[in-house]
């Protein structure tokens, strides 16, 4: 392992691992215990509860508005950049509490990363560049593992066979689908343990959707996905368990089997059958 | 269907358009007639000697500025050590970490110092830099350009910064980097254009400046040798010679008018050029 690896894993956890319990083989990687986010006087998410299991992709569905977005923005505190925002309750990261005084933020990003619904490569940096960004703003300097790092990330992003020829064209010169997928490979470069994706594919034509819908499932081999959509069919498609949120409040949660075909709520089945939101 | 007052209110149109034309051409018009005016008079006095030798004594035919040419360089390198680092820092402060209520008060007192009038600063490093040294220098005079570059490079660098997408730093800071990182590698790195734009027209804008140097630089018809001295600067030379009896100063002024007039031209279009590239490409 080079050198500057060895400086870089110790710094991704919360606490050294050896310290823990090993968790038991089916231990949720996320559990949410009475989240309530408030910004300012309004109560956004109201008391949520759940358990997200590790190497699962976890759907979070609902109507606008309902929380979806702030429930996953909670799980690495980007929520924070909203100076009003505040949280109630419990999260913890395969047992280390994220909202721990000790924790920085930063630290907790490292392990819980996050797709956005616009894709945002930086827009001064080339392919590669992008890919290594989150390493080399982490004091990663080596070239070989950059370069490991770069191709082995942009396979998981399904990228690579596309981009290998121009690693160093820049990165908006990709296509709408390419650029997301990049922006994945960003996030899965640092070597997340959670990936969070916030409607990653709403702003991509049906082709490019499809092709991060088979990425989503390819990438829970090795990672956690927690996935924010509008689209009843991806969540349908995509995932393993089902959220459904309305107004802050958490009205189900199970397999995503259960909550298309048999769910025990009417608001439920309501809304997966399309009769609002 | 024709209205009734169609074609009063043809009329209308057409009169409101010809208004705005005619004070649109007003705005260029004196820039035509003034570069038009320096070249005539200016361009026959540029030769060599301009540029390379120092003035002539009172009445002598013949010289140039080069001291002045010198010093005015020498003057702006010291004002963007100055305006430069102060001023882009205060920038990414007021874009990246101010609070709102605070932010207004940096905002508003930095748009006041935009306006105060150049004299004035001269009279402030007068009295903050002249008189504590025991004498005008070259120190004083870049000082006080420095100084007034610092809420224009400001400004403009908050204005930049604010222009960058929050996604970028939403993105940055979701792979786990540090808010100061984020800064520095994404956000002041996509914007460094703009920012470089704003150094380089303040930049500009206090090159031409004669007031303050008045009080602080004072002037000089030879060589400086330390940064202690009072310096030369062509605005301060061209006053000089302006105000002059002899018809040789006169030409030299113009000539000098011309070469000031010329650099800042350039900057800014060096300016437009930078910035067209930005828009060119697709973010």
């Amino acid at each position: 392992m080079p050198p500057g690896e060895e400086q870089f894993i110790p710094q991704t956890r919360l606490e050294p691992r050896s310290e823990l319990p090993a968790p038991a083989a089916d231990a949720p990687a996320l559990t949410v215990r009475n989240l309530s986010v408030y910004f300012g006087a309004n109560h956004v998410l109201k008391q949520v509860s759940l358990d997200i299991a590790a190497h699962a992709v976890t759907a979070i569905i609902g109507p606008s508005g309902c929380g979806k977005s702030t429930f996953l923005r909670a799980l690495n505190r980007m929520h924070e950049l909203t100076p009003e925002a505040h949280i109630d309750g419990e999260i913890r990261l395969f047992g280390d509490d994220i909202y721990s005084r000790q924790v920085e933020p930063v630290v907790v990003r490292r392990r819980v990363g996050m797709v956005f619904q616009k894709s945002n490569p930086f827009p001064t940096m080339s392919v590669a560049e992008n890919v290594t960004v989150g390493l080399r703003l982490n004091g990663i300097r080596g070239r070989k593992v950059l370069a490991e790092r770069t191709e082995q990330s942009l396979r998981m992003a399904a990228l690579w066979d596309e981009v290998k020829d121009r690693l160093h064209a820049p990165a908006v010169s990709l296509s709408g689908g390419q650029q997301q997928r990049l922006c994945i490979a960003r996030a899965l470069a640092v070597q997340p343990e959670v990936l969070l994706m916030d409607e990653p594919a709403s702003a991509l034509d049906p082709l490019a959707t499809a092709r991060i819908e088979d990425l989503i499932v390819q990438l829970k081999k090795d990672y956690t996905i927690v996935i924010v959509t509008h689209n009843m069919q991806q969540a349908a498609r995509a995932s393993d368990y089902t959220a459904f949120l309305y107004l802050g409040e958490l009205v189900e949660f199970g397999t995503t089997t259960k909550i298309f075909t048999n769910p025990s709520q009417k608001r439920t089945e309501d809304y997966v059958t399309g009769r609002f939101g | 269907m024709t209205a009734p007052n169609h074609r009063w209110r043809q009329f209308k149109s057409a009169v409101v358009q010809v208004l705005t034309l005619a004070c649109a051409i007003l705005v260029i018009t004196p820039l035509v007639l003034v570069f038009y005016h320096l070249v005539r008079l200016g361009f026959s006095s540029l030769n060599w000697a301009f540029f390379t030798q120092l003035p002539r004594a009172e009445g002598e035919v013949g010289g140039g500025m080069a001291n002045a040419i010198a010093g005015t360089f020498i003057l702006l390198a010291q004002a963007a050590l100055v305006g430069l680092p102060i001023g882009v820092l205060g920038g990414i402060y007021l874009s990246e970490y101010g609070s709102s209520h605070g932010n207004w008060w940096i905002r508003f007192a930095a748009d006041i110092l935009n306006g105060v009038p150049s004299i004035i600063w001269g009279i402030v490093v007068y009295a903050l830099l002249v008189v504590p040294m025991h004498g005008f220098s070259a120190l004083a005079g870049g000082g006080v350009l420095g100084l007034m570059m610092i809420p224009l490079v400001m400004r403009t660098t908050e204005e930049v910064l604010q222009l960058v997408p929050g996604g970028y730093r939403e993105a940055a800071l979701a792979l786990g980097i540090a808010k100061w990182k984020t800064i520095v590698q994404i956000v002041v790195r996509t914007a460094l254009k703009g920012i470089v734009t704003g150094v380089l027209l303040a930049l500009a804008r206090v090159a031409g400046e004669t007031a303050p140097l008045l009080f602080t630089a004072l002037g000089n018809q030879y060589w400086a040798h330390k940064l202690t001295e009072p310096i030369a600067a062509m605005p301060l030379q061209i006053f000089i010679y302006a105000i002059g009896p002899y018809d040789d100063q006169h030409r030299q002024a113009w000539a000098g008018a011309l070469v000031l007039l010329l650099l800042i031209l350039a900057v800014n279009i060096g300016v437009r050029f930078l910035t067209r590239d930005r828009f060119q490409k697709p973010s």
